[in-house]
């Protein structure tokens, strides 16, 4: 599981993260929502290791980020950047096998691998073959989410994962998405801005606001028992913007 | 990238290995113009006649300055020059007339001359004969009515030598329109003069080329002109370690007449004879044989290719860390920039002359400068490539777990590597033309002959070592473009 506690930050004497909580049990998909300037990009990045903080934990299985390095650190926790993020220079196949091949998996478990991952995730395995510029938007997200998942961490860390993509391809990505994510069995939490997108993937959502955490729990809690009127201001502004009715 | 070096590494070692080196040969200088060119044979061919010493040849030096460095700093061990030119331009003392007033003021540098070689070779006017006609002009005196409307051609040499231009219209009253005068090298104002783009060029009293293009000496009346006897300078440490040869070059006292100067320099600059069977028609020996313009050319690509090779491996291996370490420490990526940047704005000829003090002549100085002259592409396409690489490459491959040299060899480097292989093509092209440069140091290479066709005003020659030179940079045009589809990653290459 993953545990973040009373998590701040400040920077250049502006409180970006305030006491922040959040807990993700072992399977679980969990996601961190709020509008641009709440804080989420910094939690993500304090997550991934990459930049310190002043107070509190981070811990995945009970064992705490700040006992490793950073290479040690980054085979617990898989990142899927947003729009994937992948190399441009190398192979779709080559940014799965990057680090595998950097810490010297031989060949034959490497190849192993990365076509069970290629299963899970449900790509052609020709497209592997490819660079990311010659890649469509789904298929690099799905290569992005083997390369998280390449070194089997215990928790997958996600992105704005459909940020960048079309409606429609949208809309089958994120039903890919939900049993991918039930197929790897990983903790995962997300980090988006759209609403929908997190009720539809996470069990639970946290909401951020200003660098507090505004609010933990279900959809269905944070619509019936706002913590504060910024939720319920929140939801609606989210609900008016995709009356597409991608919000259930 | 390894690739590349390992490649420039073994090339280098093969060039190393045809650069063996006969010890101790006795190195004849020249300047930059036919007479020179002609005498430094003569010097050579006679002590090779006499001596078991080898002799090595270094014709073709650049300007007086440079000749003079060489000398001291034991680059070179004698070359011929003028009565006039050592007293002006390099012991800053014209009030010295007499060779053993000289002697004398050179012996505190370490040096010595012999007697004169038996003519004067001193600076002169002249126009064209029709011109003259037109004007009746006879002596330099005769310009002034014409002054203002004049169109001249001097030399650098003549128009800052205090026994040149400046004391010329001093001695005579002239004043010329200075909008109207250029400045320009030597050998391309008879060309000038020839298509009427000037007027008045400032000539040498022996050139045959006054014969040539049919010009008219303006007679010196106030005899301001100082003269210019033509003898040997050497070190004296060379007279000492060979008193034989030295003696043989004595010999030359007295012996080389105006007319038989003039007649020599007339066969090489009009009847294009090759300077070694001049020398050898003069002495009465046999010409050397001759050793086939391929084998020169094989030569001079030889020494061109070292050249080029030795500063482009410098460049890309000091030239790339210097790059990244740009990027990682500001202020220290300023000054490297702003330093390798200041480098490039100093002319070629003016750099080379920095570097002889320190390196003396030859190879040295030239590798130098083009070392410098190619590091400001290489350190800035290393700089500005990796600039371009996006930051949000570098943090994800930091989260991903790659350590900080695998983030620069493994993300950085191959993404930047187009702009950075653009850097070392640019370097290698920009080397290819300016090591033609490197002749003027005695280094060689395809400067060479362009440097004696320039001094001899013949396109045939300079076109020898001109095209090789710019076969060369296709050559390595097309090899960076190969060189392209190995080092720069599949995924970053053009669509075919």
């Amino acid at each position: 599981m993953l545990e973040l506690q009373n998590i701040s930050k400040t920077f250049e004497g502006r409180v970006v993260l305030d006491e922040v909580n959040l807990s993700v049990a072992k399977g679980a998909t969990h996601a961190l929502i709020g509008s641009s300037g709440s804080g989420k990009t910094t939690l993500l990045r304090i997550t991934l290791g990459l930049i310190p903080f002043d107070k509190g934990y981070v811990k995945i299985n009970d064992q705490a980020l700040l006992s490793f390095t950073q290479v040690e650190w980054a085979d617990r926790i898989g990142y899927v950047p947003q729009d994937g993020g992948l190399f441009p220079h190398i192979s779709a196949r080559n940014n799965v096998a990057l680090i595998a091949k950097l810490r010297g998996w031989p060949k034959s478990r490497i190849d192993g691998r990365v076509e069970e991952l290629r299963k899970v995730v449900d790509l052609d395995a020709e497209i592997l073959t490819h660079f990311p510029r010659e890649m469509s938007g789904g298929q690099k997200q799905r290569v992005a989410i083997m390369r998280a998942a390449m070194m089997d961490p215990a928790v997958m860390l996600l992105d704005e994962p459909m940020a960048a993509l079309d409606p429609l391809i949208r809309r089958t990505l994120q039903q890919e998405l939900k049993s991918i994510f039930q197929r790897l069995g990983k903790t995962v939490l997300l980090v988006t801005h759209d609403l929908g997108e997190a009720v539809y993937l996470a069990e639970q959502l946290t909401m951020l606001h200003e660098g507090k955490m505004v609010q933990t729990g279900s959809y269905r809690d944070l619509l019936l028992h706002p913590a504060s009127p910024f939720v319920t201001q929140f939801i609606n502004a989210q609900r008016t913007l995709s009356d597409a009715g991608e919000v259930p | 990238m390894k690739k590349a070096g390992a490649v420039f590494g073994i090339s280098l070692g093969i060039f190393a290995c045809c650069r063996a080196f006969a010890a101790d040969p006795i190195v004849i200088g020249g300047k930059i113009f036919t007479e020179s060119y002609v005498l430094g044979e003569i010097a050579a061919q006679s002590i090779e006649a006499s001596s078991q010493v080898p002799v090595a040849r270094k014709l073709g030096m650049g300007s007086t300055g440079i000749l003079f460095e060489a000398l001291k700093s034991g680059a070179i061990d004698v070359y011929p020059d003028y009565s006039g030119t050592l007293a002006e331009a390099i012991l800053k003392r014209p009030e010295l007339k007499s060779l053993d007033e000289i002697r004398e003021a050179l012996s505190g540098l370490g040096l010595t001359i012999s007697g004169s070689l038996g003519f004067n070779d001193t600076y002169a006017l002249a126009v064209k004969e029709e011109f003259a006609k037109q004007h009746e002009l006879h002596s330099i005196g005769d310009l002034i009515p014409i002054e203002s409307g004049i169109r001249a051609g001097f030399s650098y040499e003549f128009m800052d030598r205090k026994d040149g231009y400046p004391g010329l219209v001093e001695s005579y009253h002239l004043s010329f329109n200075p909008q109207k005068i250029s400045r320009m090298e030597h050998s391309l104002s008879y060309q000038a003069i020839d298509q009427n783009a000037i007027d008045l060029i400032d000539v040498y009293s022996t050139d045959a080329k006054i014969k040539k293009l049919h010009l008219q000496l303006l007679k010196d009346d106030h005899n301001y002109f100082p003269v210019y006897q033509a003898v040997w300078v050497a070190r004296k440490s060379f007279v000492e370690k060979h008193p034989r040869e030295w003696q043989t070059l004595l010999g030359f006292e007295g012996r080389i007449s105006e007319e038989a100067m003039l007649d020599m320099n007339a066969q090489a600059d009009i009847q294009k004879i090759a300077f070694d069977k001049i020398a050898a028609r003069f002495l009465g020996s046999e010409a050397p044989a001759s050793k086939g313009w391929l084998r020169e050319v094989a030569r001079r690509t030889r020494e061109h290719l070292w050249l080029v090779g030795v500063s482009l491996l410098f460049s890309v291996l000091v030239g790339i860390p210097l790059g990244v370490t740009a990027v990682r420490f500001h202020a220290a990526g300023q000054a490297i920039l702003l330093s390798s940047a200041v480098v490039q704005t100093v002319p070629s000829l003016a750099l080379l002359c920095f570097l002889i003090p320190v390196f003396g002549v030859g190879n040295k100085p030239a590798l130098a400068a083009l070392c410098l002259y190619s590091l400001l592409p290489v350190v800035l396409n290393t700089f500005t490539g990796i600039r371009a690489v996006n930051p949000v490459h570098l943090e994800n491959a930091r989260a991903f777990g790659l350590n900080r040299r695998q983030v620069l060899f493994r993300v950085v480097l191959p993404l930047a590597s187009p702009t950075l292989l653009a850097g070392i093509k640019t370097a290698t092209i920009v080397s290819i033309g300016t090591a033609t440069l490197a002749a003027l140091v005695g280094a060689g290479g395809y400067g060479a002959p362009i440097v004696s066709g320039l001094a001899l005003n013949d396109i045939r020659t300079i076109l020898t070592g001109a095209i090789p030179a710019a076969l060369m940079a296709l050559v390595a045009h097309g090899i960076f473009e190969l060189l392209g589809l190995v080092l720069i990653p599949a995924g970053l290459r053009r669509r075919p």
